[in-house]
């Protein structure tokens, strides 16, 4: 148990391209931590330097008290679970599982019956015999887990732990992984590029682009205050909408259409500022009724979510395109005349270079 | 009319196709027959021969006896030189199987530059070094070493003669393991002796199988490094024994040499049974993850 600190961690490959750029992140001790981008941002790289799989370039890395920047992997304490799970196909998954043990030289029987004790807490019981290949995909995941946790770490990282997985397993895996976490009190650090899996494990999430940080905050930070207009479209089922506009006369011009400021920007834009006003389509609502301090436009697409619809909305003047989440009972027809409309405290505004304008 | 005329005319050429077909067939056949016979003739006669009461170059039905065998095992040096030919194929092989996969493994795990240029120079040498034209400086260098008419010395030029094609094909079966695997052997503390050990050996078998076996048969058949790096009779192996068998008349003893010749190759053909059934020389490597 443990907390993990990184001071200006620099990753960077030969021939300049830096994969983990200046990074400061903490992560305290007991959290459930993800690292959330797009293919290519750093986030597996962040999490295998932590591991000590590769070798910083500058900066330095401490887990608990201890600086582990140029340890050997081996000595960190750390336990990774691999995309693939990286189970040995040789072994039994006893064997599997008391490997660490095996490393540290325990004794054969009492491997065995720490094995048992984990393949217990992680539902493997009868399994402990079997090879890998003979395990769906879940059990294999967590017979990954459960090595890991048999090594005793002081930090858990996941590299993409539910990417193997198909949909319906992935959900299942997903609550399993929650309510473990906490069970364990282990500080856990795991990679993925799917918002909604970060949204729904992590107690904060780092948003992460070309090995930079761009918002680090709980599910709920990252989700309603995005620290600019990349965090914004990127995490949501929906991305966020964002419409180029003017401030005018106290509120915002969109086209010839006009929107009161939102709440966290009032008194902080000016009148001529070009920003991006955003909101997301699940805080938008759709009146088919003129709705004064709503947006005017014309229903071009309707995409059934199960229980919702994703309405797309034209406005008139500029073929600006406003997407919004209605109930399935309330879905307007295609070529409907609507105003979608919201509350100013839900909108948000982006300044020219994209970082959002309140606190 | 025309339509008449032009209806024989086809099957004028049907009958003509249909000839040179079977012309074809024919001679495909009997070149097929011939390979066959070059390849057949000879292990026909390690067959007959040995069981034949006067033995000859040409294969025939054998006048039925054992005597041959008889003769064999009274010989003494003709055993013996059974012993001392598995000596050298299981010490080689363990020199190759050992050098081979830590050399394999690392090769295929550190980029050092120009690594495949090294590999394809080193299989190419390779048939130079247990080949004719480098016996002289070979045969110099064991001298310089003190490894004539030694075993260890014949092991050591063997192994290096195998080796390159060795390394070559066992990189293959390393590099398809898995980086995972290792890493994740890596973070629980394992060194990389102890990874080899657990996970990538275990995982390249097949590969080693297969190498194993190849590098016993190289060495068993081999005649030119054991018969000019040897001095002892006693020492020599059945390769170089078989050549020793002739008659007071400076005859070959063929009875002596097929009989031989058989029990020589039994051990290979053996092997080849009972590997193929165990691991089916399979030439892949890895895991599907």
């Amino acid at each position: 148990m443990a907390s993990i600190t990184t001071s200006s961690l620099i990753k960077e490959y030969p021939g300049g391209v830096r994969g983990v750029d200046e990074m400061d992140v903490t992560i305290h001790d007991g959290e459930f931590f993800a690292l959330l981008g797009p293919s290519g941002c750093g986030k597996t790289t962040l999490l295998r330097t932590i591991a000590g799989l590769e070798k910083s370039t500058s900066g330095s890395i401490k887990i608990g008290d201890r600086e582990v920047t140029n340890m050997e992997p081996g000595q960190r304490r750390v336990a990774m679970v691999f995309q693939d799970y990286a189970l040995f196909p040789h072994m039994s998954i006893a064997d599997n599982i008391a490997y660490p043990l095996k490393i540290q030289k325990v004794a054969k029987t009492e491997r065995h019956s720490r094995a048992e004790e984990v393949g217990d807490k992680l539902s493997l019981q009868g399994l402990l015999e079997r090879r890998p290949g003979q395990l769906s995909g879940g059990q294999q995941q967590r017979v990954a887990l459960a090595r890991a946790v048999t090594s005793r770490p002081d930090v858990f990282l996941f590299d993409e732990p539910l990417s193997n997985l198909d949909a319906r397993l992935r959900l299942e895996a997903r609550t399993f992984l929650k309510k473990l976490q906490p069970d364990l009190g282990v500080t856990t650090v795991f990679v993925t590029h799917d918002q909604a899996e970060a949204l729904a494990l992590a107690d904060r999430i780092a948003i992460m682009r070309s090995g930079k940080m761009q918002q680090l905050g709980t599910p709920r930070e990252v989700f309603q205050r995005p620290a600019n207009t990349f965090v914004a479209s990127f995490v949501g089922s929906t991305s966020m909408n964002l419409l180029k506009g003017t401030v005018s006369a106290g509120s915002v011009l969109i086209g010839r259409q006009r929107v009161a400021i939102p709440t966290d920007a009032v008194d902080r834009v000016g009148d001529g500022q070009e920003i991006t006003w955003g909101a997301r389509p699940e805080y938008l609502d759709i009146s088919l009724v003129a709705a004064p301090g709503g947006l005017e436009g014309t229903v071009t697409v309707s995409e059934n979510l199960g229980a919702s619809a994703l309405i797309t909305v034209e406005l008139p003047e500029n073929g600006d395109l406003v997407q919004v989440v209605v109930s399935e009972d309330r879905e307007p027809g295609i070529g409907t005349h609507v105003w979608v409309t919201f509350e100013p405290r839900r909108t948000l505004l982006f300044d020219s270079e994209g970082l959002r304008i309140g606190d | 009319m025309t339509a008449l005329r032009g209806s024989s005319r086809t099957a004028q050429k049907e009958s003509r196709q249909m000839l040179g077909h079977f012309l074809g067939l024919m001679g495909k056949s009997v070149f097929t027959a011939l390979v066959l016979a070059f390849f057949v003739i000879p292990v026909l006669w390690l067959v007959f021969a040995p069981f034949d009461a006067h033995p000859g170059l040409n294969v025939k039905l054998p006048e039925f006896t054992l005597n041959n065998f008889k003769v064999l095992f009274d010989n003494p040096t003709a055993i013996a030189s059974l012993g001392n030919s598995l000596i050298l194929a299981l010490g080689s092989m363990v020199v190759v199987l050992v050098l081979g996969s830590l050399a394999s493994y690392s090769l295929s795990r550190v980029k050092i530059p120009g690594r495949d240029l090294l590999l394809y120079t080193l299989l190419l040498l390779s048939s130079i070094i247990t080949g004719t034209a480098a016996m002289v400086p070979t045969f110099l260098l064991m001298v310089k070493l003190g490894l004539i008419d030694s075993q260890f010395g014949v092991i050591l030029v063997l192994s290096g003669g195998i080796l390159p094609t060795v390394i070559f094909i066992l990189k293959d079966f390393m590099d398809s393991t898995p980086k995972s695997y290792e890493e994740s052997a890596r973070l629980y503390g394992a060194k990389p002796l102890r990874i080899l050990w657990d996970v990538v050996i275990p995982l390249a078998r097949p590969g080693l199988a297969t190498i194993a076996v190849w590098a016993v048969v190289q060495v068993w058949g081999n005649f030119l490094v054991p018969y000019i790096l040897l001095r002892s009779p006693s020492k020599s192996p059945a390769a170089v024994v078989m050549y020793t068998f002739y008659t007071e008349g400076g005859q070959p003893n063929l009875a002596l040499i097929s009989a031989f010749s058989l029990l020589f190759s039994i051990p290979v053909v053996a092997m080849y049974f009972f590997v193929n059934r165990r691991y089916g020389f399979r030439f892949h490597g890895g895991i599907k993850s």
